[in-house]
């Protein structure tokens, strides 16, 4: 049964409220009380994501479930799409602008990151149409 | 190591969160890489960093870190300042670049995190 579901609209170019979508399931999660690890491993994900989809995608929508064994998030938008996956998923490969590099991003690290911290991540993507990347959590019972 | 013993340690300037410097650090990083601290930051750690932009507190913000260290006397702008107030952060800025302030934590017994 599903615990609890948000959604959040995340405005592209925005690079000052990049972020707080992540901060606010990171507060929802643990008023439910979930293990510390897990929040931690959904904020970073969350995070990566949505600093994704503002600097390659002009925003998008992120939906995160928590049910009682897992979290998933979902993030989806109409931005370029991903042409090379594998290049795309190789740690160090970027194609971010110097303005967000000099945000402290931009490094090759974000899909990385996403599929280091969560248990599964899947990406669906089309050139020219967009991307929706969902991960899943699981919560150790 | 409490922050106060930071803030000595660093001749650090605290820009907010003075009523907050006896809490606990167990360890350190320092990184101008935002996804470097993601990847790789335990709780309750310190962050000495060059960056002084809003993406610095959100990802404090997301690994729990509560302190945060500007070095080579970097001031972030007010509004920065508010923003980590806001979240119940300590802000410090010391004069010393990043490689020697890192030295002289590790040197006064705090160590990296593993």
């Amino acid at each position: 049964m599903e615990k609890l579901h948000l959604h959040y609209d995340v405005e592209g170019n925005d690079f000052i409220a990049a972020g707080e979508a992540s901060g606010q399931v990171k507060r929802a999660l643990r008023q439910l009380g979930i293990d510390f690890e897990v929040i931690r491993r959904c904020a970073i994900c969350m995070y990566e994501g949505e600093i994704n989809m503002v600097v390659h995608a002009d925003g998008g929508t992120a939906d995160v479930m928590v049910e009682k064994d897992k979290v998933t998030i979902i993030l989806e938008d109409r931005g370029p799409g991903i042409s090379d996956m594998e290049l795309a998923m190789q740690e160090g490969y970027s194609t971010a602008s110097q303005d967000v590099r000099e945000l402290g991003f931009g490094a090759g690290m974000g899909l990385p990151n996403m599929k280091k911290y969560s248990d599964s991540l899947e990406i669906n993507s089309e050139v020219g149409k967009g991307t929706k990347v969902t991960m899943v959590i699981h919560i150790p019972g | 190591m409490r922050i106060q013993r930071v803030r000595e340690v660093l001749d650090a300037s605290v820009l907010c969160g003075e009523e907050l410097l006896d809490r606990e650090i167990l360890s350190a990083c320092a990184a101008d890489l935002m996804s470097d601290v993601l990847a790789y930051v335990k709780t309750e750690a310190l962050l000495l960093t060059g960056l002084t932009n809003t993406q610095v507190i959100h990802t404090a913000d997301m690994m729990d870190i509560n302190c945060i260290v500007f070095v080579r006397g970097k001031m972030p702008s007010q509004e920065l300042i508010e923003y980590g107030r806001k979240h119940d952060m300590v802000l410090l800025s010391t004069p010393h670049k990043m490689y020697y302030a890192s030295g002289l934590l590790y040197n006064a017994g705090l160590g990296a995190c593993r």
